[in-house]
């Protein structure tokens, strides 16, 4: 609290008493409006009003009112014409948006928003302009796949993904501080509309060059990989060789050093 | 209170005067066969000299061992493998029992691997072993050839192991990368490719090689196969003939050891081969063995299954060599983009000077440094003393600033790693390591030289004034001080029984050498200078005396405030010229 | 000091007199003092008693590991405290790891506790000959040389040098077929061209479904191969498949930099690179759709597919050679020819001066 009392005559203090209210008022306004019922019973035209009212509060200040982006000035943000239910859903749900402050790439935490305040966003880009919609359980739901199909999903992964997220989808390292996030733990739906729609740097994988059915395989082979045990005891993270020649100097060499030192010791004499 | 006690030799005697009355029964059984061996080979007169045989003990001697016990479970695990691994090229649908893999085409190999993981009770441990086991067998080696350096054990009459120890670490990198090749993975297969561009990559040969090597293009049908020759037959019995010739040369010039009462130049002081090193030595064996199959059962290595069979347009995020290819991974890394185009012709230097020159560079100066050291001291005398690292600062910083440019090159090789874990952006950490390559050896140089010329001033202090002995006295005017008092005889011999360095001034007289000799014994004194440059002389019998009087002169060693007063009776006896000296002047 | 010098016969360090090498003298091996189990016959019982614990665990632990193999059904899998792993590896590595431990830790307690710990010394011997016995040795040399009348004939000597190095030729030259020959005629077949021709449909690794143009969109990445890599098997396969890998990416083509010779390379965007990073030949698909670098997972070269493949970073020297494309009759993607430069990292017959080089036209 002294940190805050200290503060409280400093020139950004009114801004950011202005920009608590406002969140302020959007949780309130988020809490009190009826969301659930909207999407229960009626059509979606309902479900896209709340949209609107959530996208002015929270995502308007970068991306535009209209979702017509803003490519100058301080804050900037994309347009959102044109890229759909399944782009708005991934972003939003997985926390990656609003972004908490402009930088490289947008980090995944717990999400602003519940569910259905989610799907009411989605409903409301999606009207901006023609995009892939949120996709089915159907399509992303890995049961029923036979071991052809994983090992041909396993194949793909290998194809497409492991380049950026590594092989157990660990992820890994791009240009600039920029990073393939882990895949480990991440939905089926969200794997599926991260193909679909490319966030950020990753490129889009179309259903018309990966099909559904090949997307379906690939998420299968990664639910099945990681819930299968590691064979062969604790496994460092799958980071692979720099985590393995880092344990045999730890565990390898610092344990058998200190049986050596046992070994060579004088013990306690008599007196 | 160091009495001169009867020397071990005496003890011994006594234990051979009172040999046991009657046989035991291990006695009594083995003597048929044992005479049975000994009519045909004289093996009681082959192995007298050895069973007494006095090994130093010191916990930094079995760094080594822990590399030879590495080999002996690489070999013994090895062979397992070698009973189900296939190795062949040939493309097979596999149909064991990993779920995730089954029907893909894969090569025989990395098929019957996978069988050894999942269909052979118990192959996954020995896999696991043996790959556990080679880290830790190249680790050792190296760690043990730091000790050797850092203590001058490779001085004369020992250079020859020495180049023996290079030769076996050159080629246990070797033997690893051709074991890491073989099951034929996604991560192996890349580190193959990686080897394709680096042969590829030597100048005016490189095409020829490349198809020498793989028996034509990349992949072909042949390197599994020449690797598993290479790894199991042609670089085992290298090793095993250079490990044999290590040993020996071991016992034959007797071990080093570090310096203490009664330990001189010309005897060596420790316990005897049978019985204490062989239960040393033999329950270290199986410590190491012990702690390799914890390792393997409780430590995933190399979990291949989850790599996939190579497929030359796949790819991981991650992909690294095991940790000994690292360094030249990390130089791959960071060289700058230098490729020159003459004519119809491509030179890679890109590839070829951090690929191969490196490596070449690394084995090369620990090859040629106990000569050079040799010439620079102008020492051509025997050691059996291990040197404090201390002593000889030169040398140190010389190790110190090797281990610096080692790891900043092995940290290149996991800049990927280190950007993801570390959220920093891989562009930065490759222009620092660019850099840092150059300049950090530089200042691990100055810093560690630095650090050992202030240990051997503690040294001094230790010497001339005694040590700290922790009680605070108050003395009747109110001040506090902290009495020191003299160090043991026994340290006091340790800290003073290396070889003051022998500057050179430079030779004013051509005298009857040539010019040319004339110039290059200039050349060589200039590089005494230097390495000797600011090691501190230790004290002479007479500075040790005089400060002995001056002790019991004042009672309790000092007067006033004990810790000022080292300080300030440092700098006034290093004025007055009796303290430490510079060993230029 | 006599003493002293009797016994540091290394009289190699003579530069300074012995008193001044020696500044305090050794007060030879410190006094030997006995251990609690020297001494206190309980004390060693007890030592006894653990040791042969320790060593009797160990067929118990042997026992468990044979059992083990016998009895774990191998599809069992423990999950505790982090360690997610298969239940019959993990019994094999603890029972047979603590047993050799134990054999060892028994061994070396032994010989730390009970056994004399008294140190001995053994003394050194020189290890060079001395004088007479160099000069016996040459002695007996020179004798067998002069039995053997090499110095009266010395053509023997020179002829059987001659053979002995002439002899180990037929051995390298044997070696010769361990590949074939990199002639000129022989890169431009093997390293220096891919499958891909004139016609050859773009398809899908791994799926070999053709491509249409107007399936990509803007930011997509398809990781593709030549279709007619599908009629090659094994060996053939492999060597065509690292060298014949693409990856084709579209991109607005208002924001891109696309030069005057490659302008009809590209169908609306869409752009059609090797995948075979130019540095050491790792397939590289790290593409950023935003800014269109492509990054090499294995040395981190960073490539501009916005700006004909060059290289922003990294080890690697040369662009990213870029294929020629246009749609065929049915819409799908095809090569109009193949790569106009070799692929994949350098080698030292490769003529690079036709390769894109940034501000190139």
């Amino acid at each position: 609290m002294r940190f805050l009392t200290a503060r409280r005559r400093h020139p950004a203090a009114k801004a950011l008493i202005l920009v608590f209210a406002l969140l302020v008022m959007g949780g309130l306004y988020s809490a009190l409006a009826p969301t659930g019922k909207s999407s229960a019973d009626t059509g979606t035209s309902q479900q896209v009003e709340e949209g609107k009212k959530l996208f002015a509060v929270s995502c308007a200040s970068c991306h535009g009112l209209n979702g017509e982006g803003q490519v100058s000035g301080s804050i900037q943000g994309p347009p959102l014409v044109g890229v759909g239910a399944a782009a708005t859903e991934f972003q939003v749900s997985t926390g990656r948006m609003p972004m908490a402050h402009p930088g490289q790439q947008a980090p995944q935490r717990q999400s602003e928003f519940t569910e259905d305040e989610v799907l009411a966003l989605a409903a409301y880009v999606a009207t901006l302009g023609p995009g892939p919609a949120i996709p089915e359980p159907a399509a992303y739901d890995p049961a029923g796949l036979s071991d052809e199909d994983l090992a041909r999903g396993g194949e793909l992964f290998r194809t497409n993904c492991s380049a950026c997220h590594n092989f157990e989808g660990a992820g890994g390292a791009l240009p600039n501080g920029k990073y393939a996030p882990s895949l480990i733990g991440v939905s089926g739906l969200h794997l599926y509309e991260a193909m679909i729609t490319g966030p950020q740097q990753m490129p889009v994988f179309s259903d018309g060059v990966l099909t559904p059915d090949d997307k379906r395989a690939i998420i299968g082979y990664l639910d099945r990989l990681h819930e299968q045990p590691n064979q062969g005891g604790f496994a460092f993270g799958g980071l692979g060789p720099v985590a393995e020649g880092l344990w045999a100097w730890v565990a390898g060499i610092g344990v058998l050093v200190l049986f050596a030192i046992w070994i060579a010791a004088k013990g306690v004499k008599a007196r | 209170m160091a009495k001169p006690v009867p020397t071990a030799a005496g003890s011994d005697a006594v234990a051979a005067e009172t040999p046991p009355k009657q046989l035991g029964p291990v006695f009594k059984a083995a003597a048929g066969p044992a005479s049975w061996a000994d009519d045909r080979l004289g093996v009681a007169k082959l192995s007298r000299p050895f069973i007494r045989k006095v090994f130093p003990d010191h916990w930094s001697f079995l760094l080594g061992e822990i590399a030879l016990y590495s080999f002996i479970i690489l070999l013994l695990t090895g062979v397992f493998l070698t009973l189900w691994y296939k190795p062949s090229m040939a493309e097979i649908e596999y149909g064991g029992s990993y779920q995730l893999l089954r029907g893909m085409p894969m090569s025989e190999s990395f098929a019957s691997t996978l069988g050894i993981v999942f269909d052979i009770r118990g192959g996954l441990l020995i896999r696991q072993m043996h790959h556990w086991a080679a880290m830790l067998f190249i680790a050792a080696m190296l760690v043990h050839s730091l000790r050797i350096f850092f203590t001058g054990a490779f001085r004369k009459p020992r250079e020859v192991n020495w180049l023996i120890g290079v030769g076996l670490l050159a080629m246990g990198l070797i033997e690893g990368f051709a074991g890491y090749s073989l099951p034929d993975d996604l991560l192996s297969g890349t580190g193959l490719r990686f080897v394709d561009g680096l042969i590829r990559s030597i100048p005016v040969i490189g095409t020829w090689a490349e198809m020498f090597v793989f028996g034509g293009e990349f992949p072909g049908d042949l390197i599994v196969a020449r690797l598993y020759m290479a790894h199991i037959l042609l670089l085992p019995a290298l090793l095993l003939g250079l490990i044999s010739a290590h040993l020996a040369l071991v016992v034959y010039l007797k071990h080093t050891q570090y310096p203490g009462p009664g330990r001189t130049n010309g005897n060596v002081v420790g316990y005897p081969v049978f019985p204490v090193y062989m239960a040393k030595a033999g329950g270290f064996f199986f410590i190491v063995f012990g702690v390799i199959t914890l390792m393997g059962g409780l430590m995933q290595i190399n979990p291949l299954w989850t790599y996939g069979p190579y497929n030359p347009a796949q790819v991981t995020a991650g992909s690294q060599p095991d940790w000994y290819m690292g360094f030249v991974e990390g130089a791959i890394r960071i060289m700058p983009n230098w490729e020159s185009h003459i004519g119809g012709t491509t030179w890679s230097w890109n590839v070829a000077i951090p690929g191969l020159g490196l490596m070449g560079l690394l084995f090369g100066l620990m090859a040629v440094y106990p000569f050079v050291e040799q010439w620079v001291t102008g020492d051509k005398s025997e050691h059996h003393i291990l040197d404090r690292p201390r002593n000889v600062p030169t040398r140190t910083a010389f190790g110190v600033a090797a281990i610096t440019g080692y790891g900043l090159f092995w940290v290149g090789g996991g800049n990927d790693i280190i950007a993801t874990q570390f959220h920093v952006s891989l562009e930065a950490v490759t222009y620092f390591l660019r850099v840092m390559v150059f300049v950090g050896p530089v200042i691990a140089f100055l810093i560690a030289k630095r650090i050992c010329i202030a240990l051997q001033r503690a040294d001094h202090e230790r010497l001339l004034h005694g040590a700290e002995s922790a009680i605070i006295v108050r003395d009747p005017s109110g001040s506090y001080s902290e009495p020191h008092v003299p160090i043991s005889q026994e340290e006091a011999y340790t800290l003073t029984q290396h070889v003051d360095p022998l500057p050179l001034a430079p030779v004013t007289e051509q005298g009857d050498l040539s010019d040319k000799e004339f110039k290059a014994e200039q050349r060589r004194r200039k590089a005494t200078r230097f390495f000797f440059l600011d090691a501190l002389r230790k004290p002479s019998r007479a500075e040790l005396e005089e400060a002995a009087s001056h002790h019991e002169g004042d009672g309790n060693g000092h007067d006033g405030d004990g810790s000022r007063d080292v300080d300030g009776h440092d700098a006034k006896e290093i004025g007055a010229g009796s303290g430490p000296r510079r060993a230029q002047d | 000091m006599t003493e002293l010098e009797r016994r540091n016969v290394d009289g190699r360090s003579e530069l300074v007199a012995l008193d001044e090498r020696f500044p305090v003298p050794d007060p030879g091996e410190p006094e030997h003092l006995p251990r609690l189990t020297d001494v206190d016959e309980a004390a060693a019982d007890r030592a006894t008693r653990q040791i042969a614990l320790m060593f009797g665990l160990v067929p118990i632990l042997a026992i468990l590991f044979i059992v083990n193999y016998f009895a774990t059904p191998p599809e069992t899998y423990i999950d505790f405290a982090g360690l997610h792993a298969n239940l019959q590896h993990v019994i094999f590595g603890v029972t047979l790891g603590l047993a050799l431990t134990l054999l060892g830790v028994g061994a070396v307690q032994w010989a730390r506790q009970l056994m004399n710990d008294q140190e001995i010394v053994e003394y050194r011997h020189p290890h060079e000959s001395s004088d007479q016995e160099r000069a016996e040795t040459v002695g007996i040399l020179e004798q067998g040389v002069a039995e053997s009348g090499i110095t009266r004939r010395k053509v023997l000597g020179r002829s059987l040098l001659g053979a002995l190095g002439l002899v180990a030729l037929p051995g390298v030259v044997l070696l010769a077929d361990l590949g074939p020959w990199p002639t000129r005629k022989f890169i431009d077949a093997t390293l220096a061209t891919t499958i891909w021709k004139e016609g050859i449909r773009l398809v899908n690794d791994v799926t070999y479904a053709p491509i249409k143009a107007e399936q990509i969109q803007i930011g997509q990445l398809v990781n593709g191969q030549p279709e007619n890599l599908q009629d090659l098997h094994g060996t053939e396969f492999q060597q065509a498949k690292a060298k014949s890998s693409i990856i084709v990416v579209r991109m607005n083509p208002n924001t891109i930099k696309i030069p005057e010779s490659r302008q009809d390379w590209h169908v609306g965007g869409i752009l059609c690179y090797s995948k075979i990073c130019t540095h050491v030949g790792c397939p590289i698909s790290l593409w950023e759709q935003q800014t269109h670098h492509l990054l090499c997972p294995c040395h981190q070269s960073t490539f501009d597919l916005g700006d004909s493949g060059v290289v922003i970073f990294g080890p690697a020297a040369r662009s990213l050679p870029q294929l020629p494309i246009t749609v065929d009759s049915e819409g799908y993607l095809v090569a109009r020819s193949g790569f106009t430069v070799p692929v994949g990292p350098s080698y030292f017959e490769r003529d690079s001066r036709n390769d894109f080089q940034q501000g190139d036209n």
